[in-house]
Order: C-alpha cells, then structure tokens, then sequence
C-alpha cells in the first residue's frame, strides 16, 4: 500500500534549516533519513516545502475568490513537507514515520494513499 | 445462575468461541471484519438459536462453517445483497475450509485482539471492537455496558473496521521486542469490558449483569495463545478474584455489602484457587506488571477468611509498588483506604489531601467515599455526612449509593 508522510514541523525547528551553526545537524538527520528510505527502495516521491512564511492560502466563497497570506490554519506545527512510501501494511508506514526527525518535535502524519476509483485503473 | 441458564451460557459462549476463530481467520486474510462477520451473521444467529436447546455440536468449527456456505450458496443462487457484501475471499475461504472441516483451524484469534487494540485505532473503541469480533457481541448489548446509546456504538465500530481496512493495519502478533508496548492496551481493553460488567446487578439477565464473563473468556484466551506472558496471567487472576466475591457483593435484599463485611462462605473457592494458581505461575517470570501486583493484592483480601484478619502491611508495600508505576487516582485512593483500614484515618487524609485539586478527583465517587469514612473515623461528622452525599451523588451502581446515602444518615 502507498502512505503519505505529512512531515509537521515546529517554528523553532524550521529556523534551525538556516541558521549556519544548526544547520548542519538539520540537514544532517534530513539526509540520512532519506538516504534510509531509498536503500529500503520503499519511497516513491517526496519534496520538502519552503517555510509558512511563503504560505498563500485561497478559498473561493460566494463565488469571490479570496486570498489570503499565511497557511491554512495557524496551528503550532506546520507542513515542512512530505514524502509517499510504498510499504506492506500501516504497521510499517508507522516505522518509517517514527525515524522522521520531525517525530520527535513536531509530528508525523500518516496516511494511505487513495486507490484509483473503479474504472480508473490503469 | 440456574441450571437452564448455565446450560444456555455455556452454549453461547462455545458459539462465540467458534464464531471469534472463524471471523479472525477470515479478517486476518482479508483485513475486512466487516465482511467477515456478514459471511458469518446467518449462520452464528443460527447457532445462538440451536445450541442452547439441541447442546453444543461435536465439531462447532465445522458446524458454523457448514451454516455459512449454505448462506453463501443460498446468497449466490439469489444473487442478492449478501453477495456484495461477503466478498470472494470470504466465499473462497469457508468453501475451502469446509472441504477439510476434520482439519485443525489456526487460531488468527490473538491477531485479530491486537488488531482491535491497535495504538492507531481509537482508544475509546478498542474493548467495544474486541468484543464484538472476537466475541459476536451487538453494539446495543456492548453499548449498554459501556452507557452509550446503540446507535453511537454502532458508528464507532463501523469506523473502527473501516479504519482496519483501509488504512491497512497489520494482523499480526508483535514482536519479542514491541510485546510489551503492544499487550498493555490489549490486556488494559480486556479488563475495562470486565470493568463495565462489575457494577451489573445480577440476576439471570445477560444483558443487566455486564460482561464480566465475556471478558474472563477473553483473559482466559489471551492466558493460553501467550503463555509467556506473564501480565497476561496476572490480569486472568485479577479478573477470577474479584469474580469468585460477585454472589458476596450483595446481600440477600440486592444491598450493596462492603469488602470487609462480606461473608468469605460465599466467595467461590474454585475461582480463587485458579487465580491463586495462576498468580504464582505468573510471578516465576519475575517481572513487575500492573496486573500482577493488583492480584497480589486481591490475593492478600482472600487470606482473611484463613488468617482471620487483613494483612494491612502486605496491602501498603504493594500499593506502594503499584502507586510508584503508576499513580493513578483509583491506586491513590485505594492505597489511602487501606491506610484508613489499617487504623490510621490521619495518615488517610494526609494522603487524600494531597489530590485534592487533582483534575477529575472532584468528581471520583471512591475518593469522596474514602474521604468520608476517614473523616467520620477522625470525629469529623458534619464534613463526613457532607462527603457521604457528594460520593452518594457521584454514584452509578444503586445499591452503591443507597449504601452511601444509609452511612450519611448513619453518621451522627
């Protein structure tokens, strides 16, 4: 089964992706976790986002388009990224999601991946 | 119990023994529980109906999976909405099966209980969902247990299943290494059903007296799949000693009789010798467990028949122990109750002072209960009258508070 990994990171761990004496050990824990994914061959793509900072969110209300600055919802933890896995079961999706960096200060959400509707396939 | 109704009990529960194995075989392949309990509904209502009357078939496996192709055989020659519902895998399955029905069926059982108490499926619906795959159970019989109306029951499991399915949760027994982290909410599910069963009233009526026997069924299960387990044990022997005090519970009126004033000639000598047997069995492992140390001291109440009194020192060391694992308020409470019955009612209010302001105590019924007999055994009657009222108010088992509300009016 295909999961995505919603990869939520909190303000003070983003900062730490550009400061230059942090920034080593942010990128360092990122590479190695990617680097653990593709030699267990289970990841299928996968992008980290720019901060919230740079969020535009638009919602279309009464037929007015409204654009507004700033993420979807103004919570601690934010969307740093994600990435899609394709593994046997939850159990291992949840292994996967665990090694995140992010786990331990922000949070990982996981979930499957829609199978294409019937009459889709193919 | 009658003879009738132990004759009509034990039927019931070889069908939902049957029932439990062939929907875990069946999920465990598919991952589909709702699929699997509607290729089996027909047949295990059929059961309920015909054991109790004609005694429990010779191969009870064989017997519900006869009933279940013929429904599937029936549902295909009619080609009606059963079809769509019990999927290929489930006819495949029984089909084949049932050509070998002499053949041994491996118990996917323990699977489909770690399944239910999965850290991804909600907490709130683990012993609901045990209960009725594993069990058979309905969500209005399960609901009542739990005082939630059937038809919000009913949208929990359903949720819970889809979750199951299409979130892919694996039907497996966990590792060595991840049993610990795993069988606690398994074992804590189990004993919760048992929980919701412990204030019943009793009578013959299944649907009143809880589900104290359901879940003794499921401990017993879990005791034998995993017989290293020595928590597993030890929630079995927790859940046979405070079963073999149920007759001793009430008087003959239906009034509700306290630990200590209850008849010891009513507890059930064979329940309590199982657990006693199973306790030591347990302890060989060597390893602390919540569920050990709690029968350890259900283990100490059943000695004073024997030794003629309570053994308050053994009670405290292992209220300690337990209170250092895990300080909840119920351990709490229970640890200053014993201090009370030990002759100390300061120490027992010391103690209780110290959760005062906890989050939740102000409404836990045992603490104002405590309270208020530590109080009235400090002379304290005005404050021990007002904290019998508030335990009485907070109450859910009649007979509990119509014993409180009689020591309020007894405390002058």
């Amino acid at each position: 089964m295909q999961y995505m990994l919603l990869l939520n990171e909190t303000a003070e761990e983003y900062g730490r992706s550009n400061d230059p004496e942090q920034a080593p050990l942010y990128w360092g824990a990122w590479n190695a976790y990617i680097g653990a994914l593709r030699e267990a061959g289970v990841i299928i793509n996968g992008d980290g986002l720019l901060g919230p900072h740079t969020a535009t969110t638009v919602r279309i209300r009464d037929g007015q388009r409204l654009v507004q600055d700033g993420p979807f919802a103004d919570t601690k933890e934010q969307l740093g990224g994600y990435f899609v896995i394709e593994v046997a079961d939850l159990d291992a999706a949840l292994e996967w999601a665990a090694r995140a960096p992010c786990a331990a200060n922000g949070s990982v959400e996981v979930r499957p991946v829609m199978p294409p509707p019937p009459g889709m396939a193919g | 119990m009658s003879e009738a109704a132990a004759s009509r009990r034990a039927a019931e529960l070889a069908a939902r023994a049957s029932y439990g194995r062939l929907v875990a075989l069946l999920a465990a392949r598919t991952r589909d529980i709702a699929a699997a309990e509607d290729a089996l509904a027909d047949a295990f209502a059929a059961a309920l109906r015909h054991w109790p009357q004609r005694g429990v078939p010779a191969n009870p496996d064989a017997w519900l999976m006869t009933a279940a192709k013929r429904t599937l055989l029936n549902a295909a020659r009619h080609d009606n909405m059963r079809t769509a519902a019990s999927g290929e895998v489930e006819r495949r399955t029984i089909n084949r099966l049932s050509d070998t029905e002499q053949a041994m069926i491996p118990d996917e059982r323990l699977k489909l209980l770690f399944v239910c108490a999965h850290p991804a499926i909600d907490a709130a619906a683990r012993t609901p969902l045990m209960l009725q795959t594993v069990l058979g159970l309905d969500a209005a019989r399960i609901g009542a247990a739990f005082l939630i109306a059937p038809a919000t029951m009913g949208q929990r499991l359903v949720r819970a299943k889809a979750k199951i399915r299409d979130a892919g949760l694996r039907f497996t027994v966990p590792e060595p290494e991840a049993m610990p982290e795993r069988l606690g909410p398994v074992l804590d599910a189990v004993y919760a059903a048992y929980g919701a069963g412990w204030d019943g009233l009793g009578g013959d009526d299944a649907a009143v007296n809880g589900l104290g026997e359901e879940a003794i069924f499921l401990g017993r299960l879990l005791a034998e799949l995993l017989p290293d387990a020595p928590e597993a044990k030890g929630l079995l022997a927790l859940m046979l000693y405070c079963e073999a005090r149920r007759e001793a519970r009430r008087d003959l009126s239906g009034r509700f009789v306290p630990l200590a004033d209850q008849d010891a000639r009513l507890w059930s000598a064979p329940m309590i010798a199982e657990a006693e047997r199973l306790l030591t069995a347990a302890s060989r492992a060597g390893q602390f467990g919540r569920y050990q140390c709690e029968a350890a001291i259900q283990s100490v109440h059943v000695q004073r028949p024997i030794e003629g009194s309570v053994n308050h020192r053994a009670l405290l060391t292992l209220y300690d122990l337990l209170a250092a694992h895990a300080p909840t308020a119920g351990i709490l409470v229970a640890r200053a109750a014993t201090l009370l019955q030990a002759g100390d009612p300061a120490a027992a209010l010391a103690a209780l002072d110290t959760l005062t302001g906890q989050e939740r105590i102000a409404t836990y019924q045992p603490y104002w209960a405590t309270r208020a007999h530590a109080l009235r055994a400090t002379g304290a009657t005005a404050a021990a009258r007002n904290a019998f009222h508030k335990a009485a108010g907070l109450a859910t088992d009649p007979a509990i508070r119509a014993w409180l509300l009689a020591e309020a009016a007894g405390t002058a």
